[in-house]
Formats: C-alpha cells, structure tokens, sequence
C-alpha cells in the first residue's frame, strides 16, 4: 500500500500506479491487463470456468488528484488543479514536475514579512501561487512544458495504533484493498468471475474509468471501494464514519437494498465490525456511475474511513482496509447463481414485487 | 381513485416500492407483459392491436419517485438528523410533519418558538443541517425502537379534491403516473407501447436512463407534473405554466431540447380534436426526457405536463381538467402515433 | 477558405436548429465521401473509407459542432417586450446593446431595466428584447414563446484575423471540410461528424459516438488565450500555431494522443502550442466516456473573445489546423 500511495498516478496520467497495481494482482489472478483508457483490469475466474454463476467487479479507483503546469513565468511555474485540491494546503508542499525528467519543487507563496496583515488573513488564490524548480529559466524552459503533470511528494507516515498517513490514500487504499481480497480468495473457489478493477479519472473526469470498464465488463454485481470522511475535532458534521470501526457499507438511491443487506448479513456473521453510511443522493464515488451502466447494475459502495480527504496526509487505520477485504472475500465466496438471479429484476407478472 | 393512492402512498427516489405495487395492482390486467429491472423501474409493455404495420416501440416514461427525506443520526437525546433526497427548499421544511421509515412514524420537524427567537434569528433561513425531527423518542434506545439510520421519510400529507381542483403530496410525478396508468388501461394502440414507470428521477433521471437503455425506443413521451408559478407578482413575468390553461408542452428545458416534429405533432393532435395546451416556460426543470433523448444513438423524444403549484413542497396542488385534457391529448397522440414514427 | 469560414459563420444556427448550417455543409462535402447520413438527432456524418488497406487502419471520428449559443424567448410582457434565457453559456454582458436574429429573419435589439447603481451585476433577468412592437398582440405576430435568436453580425476579414460570431466552433467545421478537401490518402475510415447542441451539453456528440463507435475520436474546436490585456493566465495565444489539448474542465486528453498529435505537428514542421484551458469542455470529453471508451484529443483554434458576437482568429492557425489534421490522418496513428 504504501508503494501504492507514494507512486505517481494523477488523473490521466495513472500508469505509474497503475504498474504497481499490475504487479502487486498479478500473484493472485488469473489474467492482469490495461484496457486503452489506462484501467487495470484483474481477473480470478470462476471455479468452474466455463460456466461462471455470474461476474462481480470491484472498482477502486487509481488517480489522485494533482496539478498540471498552465504556463512558465522566468522560470517559476504557475499551475491549475486536476481534481478537487483545497488550495489552502498547498503553500509550502514539496512537489514533483513530471517534465522531461522528474524535478522537485516547492509551492512557494510570498513570504508573511513583506505582506501586510490584511493580505495576511486572506487565503491565497491559485493563481498567484507558483512552483520553484530551484533552477534557471532558461533550464527549465527546456525541461518543463505547459501540461506537465505535478505531484505531490510524500512519504507515507506511521502514525501510532497502526494508522498511517500518506497521499493518495484516495484512493489506492481501496486499491489495496482490492488487492488484498484477491490475496484471500487465492486458494478459494467462487462460483463468479471475479473482476478487480483499478479504474480511472474518477476525481476529474466523471468517474469515465469506472463507467467504461464497466460497459465492457457488464458485471451483475458492482462493488466500488472508496474512502469516506472520518470524525476530526471541529467537524461537528454528521453523519460521519470513526477511524478504526471498520468499512462503512452505504445505503441510499445509489445503492441496491439486497446487496446492501448481503454485506450487512455477511459482516456480522463473520464479526466484522461496520458502520453505517447513509447517501441520500449521488455518492461522489465510482458507484453513482457503475449503477446506471447500459440497463443497470445491482451496486454498493464500501468506504473505508479517511480523515483530512484531498490532502497530502489523509489518515487512516490499517486495520480498516484490512477488513474491507475480509468482508468483500466472504462476500464474494457466498455469491451464487439464485442470488444473482434474484437481481437481475423480476417478471412481475409471475412473482411479486 | 388511482391518484389518491399513489398520492398517499410513500415513494422516495430509492425506494418507490410502495408506488411501484399500487401502479402494478392497477394496470397489471391490461398489459401484456410486466418486468422490474435492477433499479425497480416498472416497465409494461401493450402490444399494437392485430398484425401492425408500426413496427416501431414507443416508450411512455412517468416517474414514480418522490423528493423525501433520508435518516442521517439519531442524537443521544432521540431526535434525528435528516437531509433532503432531492431538491427541497429549507424554506418550506419548518414546522412540518412526516411519516418515517416503512412503519410511517410520524414526527415533527420543530423550530424555536417565536418567543425565544432573537431579532436577527428571525431573519436567518434555517438550514437543513440545523434541523431536526422530532418522534417523540425519550433517547437514542427509544428512538431506535421506531427508526433507524438510513430510513426515509415523506411528508404526512393526504390527498383530497377541493372541487375543480386537488391536493396532495408528490403530484410530481403521480399525476404523471395516473395518466401512464390510463393509458395503459385504454387503447390498444397502431404500435407496441412502453409504459415505463421510472425511478430515481428526483436525483438524476436515473432511472430514465437505464430504461430507455434496454426498451430501445424509436420514440418518447415523457408525462410530468410541473412548475406553475401563477400566483400574483408585481412584475410581469411569465408563470412557467398556468392552472387550467390545459397540458404543457416543452419546447426545451435544462435537460433537453424537444425533437420540434414531436411538439407539432402534440399541437396538431390538440387541435384536432378541441384540447387545450399551452407551451412551459423554456428551460425551466430538466425531466427524463433528459436522458432518454440521448439514449445510444438518440431518441426523438418530447415531454408535457399537468401545471402543479407549488411542486417538492409538502402540499401541491392541480386541476381535475388539466389532468383529463392530458389523458385525452395523449390518448388522442397513441391513436395516430403511427403517423409520427415511421 | 476564408469564404468558407465567412459562409459558415454568417449563417443561423444556435443549439437545436442547425439545420441551415446542416445544409450548406451537407452541399460542401457531399461530392467529397463515401457516405453521408443525418441521424436521430440531427449530426451530419460524413464517412470517408481508407484509401489504401492496411492494417494499421482504424475508425477515426472527428466531431466538430455546428451550433451557436444564442436565446430562447421565454415570456411577451403585455407591451411586446421579450423576455428569454440562454442557450449555450451566453454572458448578459456581451448582449448590452446588440442585435438579435430570429429563425424567420425577425431582428430585436437587446435592452436592460434600469440599474440601481453602475457596480450592480448585469443579470439575464433585466435584459429584454426589443422587436419594435407596440403591443403583446403585434409581437406575437413576430415571434413566440420558444423561438430561438442567435447573435446578428457580420463575418470581418482583417488580414491575418478573421472576426465573427460563432466562430465557436464554425471555424472547426470549417477545418473539417477544408481537411476533407485536402486528404489524399489515409489508410483510417474517418467519419467526420458535424454535431449539433454542442453548447448545451454534448448532446450530439454524445449519440453520434456511440452510432459510430470509433477506435480514436478527435474533436476540433475553439480554445481561449491568455495574450490580451490583464488576462486569465493562460499560455495560449492568437499566431502561434493550432493548440493540442492537454486538459480542460471537462476531461484530460488521451496522453497517448495528445504525444502523437505533438509528434504529427514537430516532424511536419508546424508550429503548435500545449492548451491546460480552465473552463469550458468539448465533444472531446463526451466521446471519450461512450461505451468502453474511446482515447480521445483535440486540436484547438485559439480564439480571442469566445462567446462574444466578435470572436477573433488567426488565420495561419486555421491553416496550421488543417495541415496537421492532414498529416495526422495521413500516418498510421499509433500511440
């Protein structure tokens, strides 16, 4: 997970990641491949591969956000963000530019010195913060090129009680959750294909990975794994997920009710700890755009709790991912054809709604 | 009467069950075949009569969901904090009440007496954040009793007609959805007709999209209740729609631009046979029309409507004309659709 | 191609009535393709076959679209003022003191109500359009509920600028044609594909690839620049060549297409700039979502004032857009 989080793999640029993605499924699938718009697609086929009960996808997504450079000003770099960046926490980031060679940079601001305490309370704008490559114009003129690719530089952090601090925990977490379930399910039979899926631009681009793999795929069942806001002091929001309670299963329009009580049943007959997640309307994640696919697919969300999201140090417990992936190994090892067929909709003329 | 019930009954975006059995009940004996796909919409199917020469598929879309409320948290002292599923104004939200979860536990969603209000806070909109439903519950392990996280809830509201004109909750979209249902019960019609009761429209036109993905029509109609904001200004502006001017038809909405061949059609089949109509407001709301229109390779696709005051707020309110004129305009639109959809 | 671009942008045609634009384009390429469809929705799609077999042959889909943002008249006060709203994102700014064009030739003049102070904001709600009626009953003689206005002004030639209104995207159809007329040989179907509603949420777009389903999707339309003054940094600028999308609000362009794009442009020796646009998208971004997903680019004209009666560009660009649509189409696009 952590070489996970420490790649580079911001929204349209994910192949980094998306070969320690490949690499870290490969032991545990059948096939690994990358499809033509960047998602890496495992795969464990069913244990009676000719005649699969039915395909489930998993769907965690593998961009970060990031930042792009939109012009050169006497070699400082002014720069837009790909995804949804808090600009607040920039100032001071240390930062990688993807040029003609990977280059460290700072995101510099004016130093409090020479501004005066009114500019001081105001939060600096995006367009007047920079990146400095320590280098001379003329050099980086040749190095860096409007539309390069900026990441931040972390290393992850651990933190006491087994929790971690890293970026890009949204959302390779759920990618090493993916991985993990398979890690599980190596020895196991199912009675489905089992897709594990590292999609996308799913933070700038309308989770374009998740529905297109999914186009291609037509799973029956859909499972995004995502991060949700874990409970911070001053955060009187509800509701809210805790760190170290385990996953948080969703319910809401997003999400469909017996799946929903599949994983709830599943959860506590292994004792695995949850808890609630409650989405009245789009969720934000991979599972607003995997359940209208073609005729639409049977979806639930798993979220595993994260807090200070879209920073360089968003937090969590490892003992969260690591019961994500039990609940989804359990899950998928119950899936058979009757519950799958269940889904699929019913001829009301014959049973009842 | 089939509006009532659908009026009454409790059908938010997610969970239209309710709806879904009532409009199943109804229609059920003359249709040919029925299916619920995995999101719940309810699609029927009524063949054209005899051998048709129409070998084309129209698909009817009315929504059956409604905008409500979800369960977020129960406080330790038993009230429950709620958010909206769907657009509503917070402003109509004060001093309500509402039917929770499928027991339908009513509560209430207080505010500070006036009494104890500062100046300044009787100015302030409330969000719905700051709100909070009231069951009655002693704590938490009480209100657990009754309801639970993620329960939704609608608003407590019985239907009743007031002569010319009637009330109700949700007549976005049951009123469409009573005339789908008529439809249904009437023809048969020159072509095989979908009659789609979709889901999931308040938060997306979900339902819509799916659908029309797997009916593959070569033509919609879509039936709404709609904005009608005839209620007396001081400017001159238009109403959206006005009670009793009979259907509103869309020329273009936020979500779609109507195929103008389908509005001439709906116009010259008013005109025909003596109904009255009127054109909504231009890009006023977005309707399913909205995604089924550019289902795979694009339906021609149009939508009208029953004028509903005061529509995603506890109580609407419609006329019986307007109703009947837009059951007998798209009755009178199915029995020469053939000539529209060659 | 001037008087190509001069045709193109003087006639009517805002979001859901292209059909004028439809039908000079439909006269201008019609001799030139294989295959020439409207669909559904009202696209034009041109099919060109491959020239010459090989394997390294695909489906290309080139979009460029044919609607202007304009108005729709939404109300008729009782003393035949219009009320509307927009199509497409029209700023009420660039209205103050214009002309309108209705579909039948009708022409209004654009006012606002009285403004409670010079600082207040210019808000759609205050304009109104004026037909030179004298009442309700004689304006709805002119126009009605519904109908549609687009910008009313003339196409100027300046030399090495062309100004007009919908350049957004005319001058993309423009170069479509234009590329039509000068490909040789290609061992690519393309499909060039004149889209309607563009403005009002890749609507065309969006049903016409998934009809044609392409392996590469390219769409060629407007981009904005940062070279006038006090303007949004932006490294775009009007005389430096077509730009090759890298980002913009809507979607990241195809990395793998966008470095080709780069390649086609430095070994044909055609100036090119790198566009990061902060706001606004195009057909690119819905091609790229239809079905299992279509790599996707752009190339871009840069354009000054866009959604403005009096866009403004280069016409060395245009030419520059052109060739490299040529040169790109005419190799194997592997990437």
């Amino acid at each position: 997970m952590k070489r996970l989080c420490e790649a580079s793999g911001i929204s349209g640029y994910e192949s980094e990641a998306g070969r320690i993605a490949a690499d870290a499924f490969a032991p545990y699938a059948d096939e690994v491949r990358t499809d033509s718009m960047g998602n890496v697609v495992a795969l464990k086929r069913a244990a009676r591969g000719d005649s699969p009960a039915g395909r489930i996808l998993l769907a965690g997504h593998l961009d970060e956000i990031g930042l792009m450079v939109t012009s050169l000003e006497d070699g400082f770099l002014r720069f837009t963000t790909v995804g949804g960046f808090d600009v607040r926490v920039l100032p001071g980031q240390e930062v990688m530019v993807h040029g003609q060679r990977p280059l460290p940079g700072i995101v510099g601001s004016r130093p409090p010195h020479v501004l005066s305490a009114e500019a001081r309370e105001k939060v600096t704008p995006l367009d007047e913060l920079f990146i400095d490559v320590g280098l001379p114009p003329s050099e980086v003129a040749a190095l860096v090129s409007v539309g390069d690719i900026v990441s931040v530089s972390r290393e992850a952090i651990n933190l006491m009680n087994t929790r971690v601090a890293a970026k890009a925990m949204d959302d390779r977490s759920a990618v090493a959750a993916m991985v993990e379930t398979f890690k599980r399910l190596a020895d196991c039979r199912t009675a489905v294909d089992l897709y594990g899926v590292a999609t996308v631009q799913e933070e700038a681009s309308d989770f374009l990975g998740a529905r297109t793999s999914a186009f291609r795929l037509q799973p029956d069942i859909a499972i995004a794994v995502d991060v949700g806001h874990a409970e911070i002091p001053d955060a009187a929001d509800v509701p809210i997920m805790t760190l170290g309670k385990g996953p948080g299963i969703a319910m809401g329009p997003n999400i469909h009710p017996q799946v929903y009580e599949r994983l709830v049943a599943t959860a506590d007959d292994m004792e695995i700890p949850w808890q609630t997640d409650p989405c009245p309307g789009a969720t934000g994640t991979d599972a607003w755009a995997l359940q209208i696919v073609r005729e639409g697919i049977p979806t639930a969300l798993l979220s595993i709790p994260l807090r200070y999201m879209h920073t360089s140090v968003e937090t969590l417990a490892i003992r969260d991912i690591e019961r994500t992936a039990r609940l989804l190994a359990a899950f998928i090892v119950g899936l058979d054809g009757d519950f799958l067929g269940g889904l699929r909709g019913a001829n009301a003329t014959r049973t009842t709604v | 009467m089939l509006l009532e019930q659908l009026s009454n009954a409790a059908g938010v975006s997610g969970n239209e069950a309710p709806v879904r059995d009532a409009i199943l009940a109804y229609v059920r004996d003359y249709v040919d075949v029925t299916q619920v796909d995995s999101l719940g919409n309810l699609i029927c199917l009524k063949r054209a009569a005899g051998a048709p020469e129409c070998q084309r598929k129209v698909m009817i879309a009315a929504h059956m969901d409604e905008v409500g409320i979800m369960v977020v948290h129960i406080e330790g002292n038993g009230f429950l904090r709620f958010r909206p599923v769907g657009g509503i104004d917070p402003r109509v939200l004060l001093s309500k009440a509402v039917l929770i979860g499928e027991k339908m536990v009513p509560g209430v969603i207080g505010q500070k007496a006036i009494h104890l209000l500062k100046e300044h806070e009787r100015k302030q909109v409330v969000s719905v954040d700051q709100m909070f439903i009231d069951i009655g519950a002693k704590d938490k392990a009480d209100a657990e009793q009754a309801v639970k996280v993620g329960d939704y809830g609608v608003f407590a509201t019985r239907f009743a007609s007031l002569g010319p004109t009637m009330k109700g909750k949700a007549l976005d979209d049951r009123a469409g959805c009573a005339v789908l249902a008529e439809l249904l019960r009437g023809g048969p019609y020159p072509c095989d007709v979908y009659g789609v009761f979709t889901v999931q429209e308040e938060v997306g036109l979900r339902g819509a999209q799916v659908a029309a993905y797997a009916v593959k029509p070569d033509v919609a109609f879509v039936v709404e209740g709609t904005v009608c904001d005839d209620s007396p200004k001081k400017t001159d502006v238009s109403p959206t729609t006005r009670l009793g001017a009979g259907s509103a038809i869309s020329i273009a909405d936020r979500s779609a631009i109507a195929d103008r061949r389908l509005v001439q059609f709906l116009v010259d089949t008013a005109n025909r046979v003596g109904l009255p109509y009127q054109f909504k407001q231009p890009l006023i709301g977005g309707t399913d029309a909205g995604r089924i229109h550019l289902s795979r390779e694009g339906v021609p696709t149009v939508a009208l409507a029953v004028p509903c005051r005061y529509i995603h707020s506890p109580v609407s309110l419609m006329s019986q004309a307007d109703f009947d004129n837009t059951v007998a305009l798209m009755k009178a639109a199915l029995s020469r659709v053939d000539e529209v959809v060659k | 191609m001037k008087d190509l671009i001069k045709q193109l942008t003087e006639v009517w045609g805002p979001s859901g009535q292209e059909g004028a634009v439809r039908g000079l384009i439909t006269a201008a390429v019609k001799p030139l393709v294989d295959d020439l469809r409207t669909d559904a929705m009202g696209n034009l799609i041109a099919v060109k076959r491959p020239t010459v077999e090989s394997a390294s042959g695909r489906r290309i889909m080139l979009a460029a679209h044919m609607d202007e943002i304009g108005v729709i008249v939404t109300h008729v006060d009782a003393n035949g003022f219009l009320r509307f709203s927009s199509i497409g994102g029209v700023n009420p700014l660039t209205l103050l003191g214009g002309r309108v064009a209705f579909g039948n030739g009708v022409r209004g003049v654009i006012g606002i109500e009285k403004r409670e102070s010079p600082a207040e904001e210019v808000k759609l709600e205050k304009l109104f359009i004026d037909v030179g009626a004298t009442d309700k009953e004689r304006a709805e003689r002119l126009v009605t509920v519904g109908d549609v206005g687009s910008f009313d002004r003339q196409f100027a030639d300046l030399g090495d600028r062309l100004v007009a209104k919908a350049m957004d995207d005319r001058v993309g159809c423009a170069v479509l044609v234009q590329t039509l007329r000068e490909l040789r040989s290609t061992s690519h179907e393309v499909s060039f594909v004149f889209t309607v509603q563009e403005e009002v949420g890749l609507r065309g777009a969006t049903t016409s690839a998934y009809g044609v389903n392409p392996d590469i999707a390219i769409a060629v339309d407007v981009t904005a620049t940062g070279d006038t003054p006090e303007a949004r940094t932006m490294a775009v600028g009007i005389g430096k060549g077509p730009a090759i999308k890298v980002k913009d609000r809507g979607m990241l362009a195809h990395s793998g297409l966008k470095n080709l794009l780069v390649r086609m442009a430095k070994d044909s020796g055609i100036p090119y700039q790198l566009e990061v646009l902060e706001f606004g998208s195009t057909d690119a971004m819905a091609m790229q979502m239809t079905r299992e997903g279509i790599p996707a680019g752009v190339i871009s004209v840069p354009t000054r004032y866009v959604h403005t009666p009096s866009e403004m560009v280069d016409y060395a660009d245009v030419l520059g857009a052109v060739r490299l649509l040529v040169a790109t189409l005419s190799a194997p696009m592997e990437f």
